[in-house]
């Protein structure tokens, strides 16, 4: 145990090396959702909006955290993208050689993975608060939404791990991930979900976005929360869990004969 | 009374395996591979491409599973303790297992930590191998901009780290240019007087007659011959010489002066008489040519060598 958290150390130091080396990764990474942020703000944010209720400041507080959410989408690919082409390379067959803890070769990967999402998401608030975000919260609520903001980036990052796995290249993985992409939509992400149609309804209040989504907005900026943070919990460990299983079952394969 | 006479110490093996068997869907990669190496020697396994050398290497170094068959490693067995088998080996793949995006420095210290060298244990560690391989100079430079030749030194470097007992180097010099290939071998060679145990593989014949002490000789998954490099070269009859004169009509004159069949090449001028290699037969011809004033001009003794040997024993060449 204690060589598998030292070992997970060193592999966290390696990704966090090969992280900080390319930053323009994380400024590509929020490209996607800084454009659907302006997007709705500027070209729909005048019509459209929770019940008419207008303004563009108003509407961009109320997709904040959707875009958020979009964020870590977009940070699950990069971690796809970065496990799946560390795959192809030779390092990890080098590991798997060595006296080393395997599950340390996806714990680099998964702490790599949560703190680019969070770096992601900062960057991505900082520019909703330019676009007129405001936010109501406390310190406190602050950091519970970091908090939960992590939960969830950690079983999304296990996930992602698990798709960059199972994907056979990295063009693959790098598409794997995209139909996530979907949810934060199909979701309280951009418009109420009381104003959807009723099957469309019934997914997007069952899916774990609306969930992490209406906790972060009760969060920051003063909406009843109500049992939304309990379920939010309960999916990321869900997620987390099923897709460790899934990561580590598909680690423990032989690799493809090179 | 004389008592019984002490047997020679009987070296350890550091590499047992029998009955190996892989197979990925229908095609059989490895059928049935018997093979032992002593400790302290360098073994090659010899063959062309997709002869199944490196899913060879692949097995012993616990990277994937053999279908069937047993293998031990410094004494642990493969199936059973792949943990421990790890602990004892180094290897150095086909395809370079290096992190491009870390510096030369960077990647051996990877590896010190991962062994637990502890820090300053680590760092004097890692001088040491950048000293050794001449790589001190760029080891601050990120490795996606090393030549292909000081990659493959980095690599090998990175399987030294932690002075593991037996190294599998698969195609060492596959991709080299011929001044790092001699490095290479240099260091292959230094290696083995420490006590380690190499297990290489490599389709160059010149190469496994260089460095190895035994040559397993591995076509379509099965090994075909296996013996020092001089006993698997005995293996074919086929050596001979080849004599050169100044003008087509000498040529002529020593074809029927020697008697034998030869094989004579009126542009280039040559004659190859097929010979044993034996002095006392090569001092025949010349004497014969001698006696009958037959002027040569250049001789050349061709003793058999890998090439040949592959080629007998398969009908193609390696």
């Amino acid at each position: 145990m204690a060589t598998a958290l030292a070992d997970s150390a060193i592999m966290l130091r390696r990704n966090l090396k090969h992280m900080f080396r390319y930053p323009s990764m994380i400024a590509f990474m929020i490209l996607m959702p800084v454009g659907f942020l302006l997007l709705f703000v500027y070209i729909l944010g005048g019509t459209v909006g929770p019940g008419g209720q207008s303004g563009r400041a108003a509407y961009a507080t109320f997709i904040t955290p959707g875009i958020i959410a979009l964020t870590m989408v977009a940070a699950s690919t990069a971690t796809a993208v970065s496990i799946a082409s560390d795959m192809t390379g030779g390092i990890i067959a080098r590991f798997r050689t060595m006296p080393i803890a395997r599950v340390s070769m996806l714990a680099g990967h998964v702490g790599r993975g949560v703190i680019q999402t969070m770096l992601g998401v900062a960057g991505v608030t900082a520019v909703a608060l330019l676009t007129g975000f405001r936010a109501t919260a406390s310190p406190v609520d602050w950091l519970a939404a970091a908090a939960i903001l992590v939960l969830f980036a950690f079983a999304l990052t296990w996930l992602s791990v698990a798709l960059g796995l199972a994907a056979k290249t990295v063009e693959a993985a790098s598409n794997l991930p995209t139909p996530l992409i979907i949810l934060p939509f199909l979701g309280s992400g951009f418009v109420l979900t009381s104003s959807m149609p009723t099957a469309v309804r019934w997914f997007a209040e069952y899916q774990p976005f609306t969930p992490v989504i209406n906790t972060l907005r009760g969060l920051l900026t003063g909406a009843p929360i109500g049992n939304n943070a309990v379920i939010a919990i309960a999916w990321s460990l869900a997620i987390t869990v099923g897709s460790y299983l899934w990561a580590r079952k598909l680690f423990s394969r032989d690799p493809a004969p090179s | 009374m004389s008592s019984p006479t002490p047997q020679a110490a009987t070296v350890p093996t550091a590499i047992a395996v029998a009955g190996l068997r892989k197979s990925f869907g229908e095609h059989v990669v490895l059928n049935g591979i018997d093979l032992t190496v002593p400790q302290g020697t360098v073994f090659a396994l010899l063959g062309p491409n997709g002869a199944g050398k490196t899913t060879m290497v692949q097995i012993l170094s616990t990277l994937i599973h053999a279908d069937r068959g047993e293998a031990a490693l410094a004494g642990y067995d493969l199936n059973r303790e792949p943990a421990r088998v790890r602990e004892v080996i180094g290897v150095t793949g086909q395809y370079s297992a290096v992190d491009e995006l870390l510096t030369g420095r960077e990647n051996l210290m990877l590896m010190a930590g991962l062994y637990h060298l502890g820090r300053p244990a680590a760092k004097a560690r890692t001088e040491t191998l950048l000293e050794q391989f001449d790589l001190t100079e760029t080891a601050g430079k990120l490795v996606a901009t090393y030549s292909g030749g000081m990659k493959r030194k980095l690599d090998l470097a990175m399987t030294l780290v932690s002075d593991p007992r037996i190294i599998f180097l698969d195609e060492p010099t596959t991709g080299l240019d011929p001044r790092s290939r001699r490095v290479m071998w240099q260091i292959v060679k230094d290696l083995t007087r420490s006590g380690v145990t190499v297990f290489l593989t490599t389709q160059y014949l010149e190469e496994a007659d260089q460095l190895a002490d035994q040559i397993a000789l591995l076509d379509h998954g099965t090994l075909i011959a296996e013996g020092t490099p001089e006993e698997l070269k005995r293996l074919t009859p086929g050596g001979h010489i080849r004599l050169r004169f100044t003008d087509v009509s000498t040529l002529g004159k020593a074809l029927t002066v020697i008697a034998r069949p030869g094989q004579a090449d009126e542009e280039a001028l040559t004659l190859e008489v097929p010979t044993s290699g034996s002095v006392p037969e090569l001092r025949g011809i010349l004497t014969r040519l001698d006696d009958h004033g037959v002027d040569v001009a250049e001789l050349t003794v061709h003793t058999p060598d890998l090439d040949d040997v592959f080629l007998t024993l398969t009908g193609n060449e390696a």
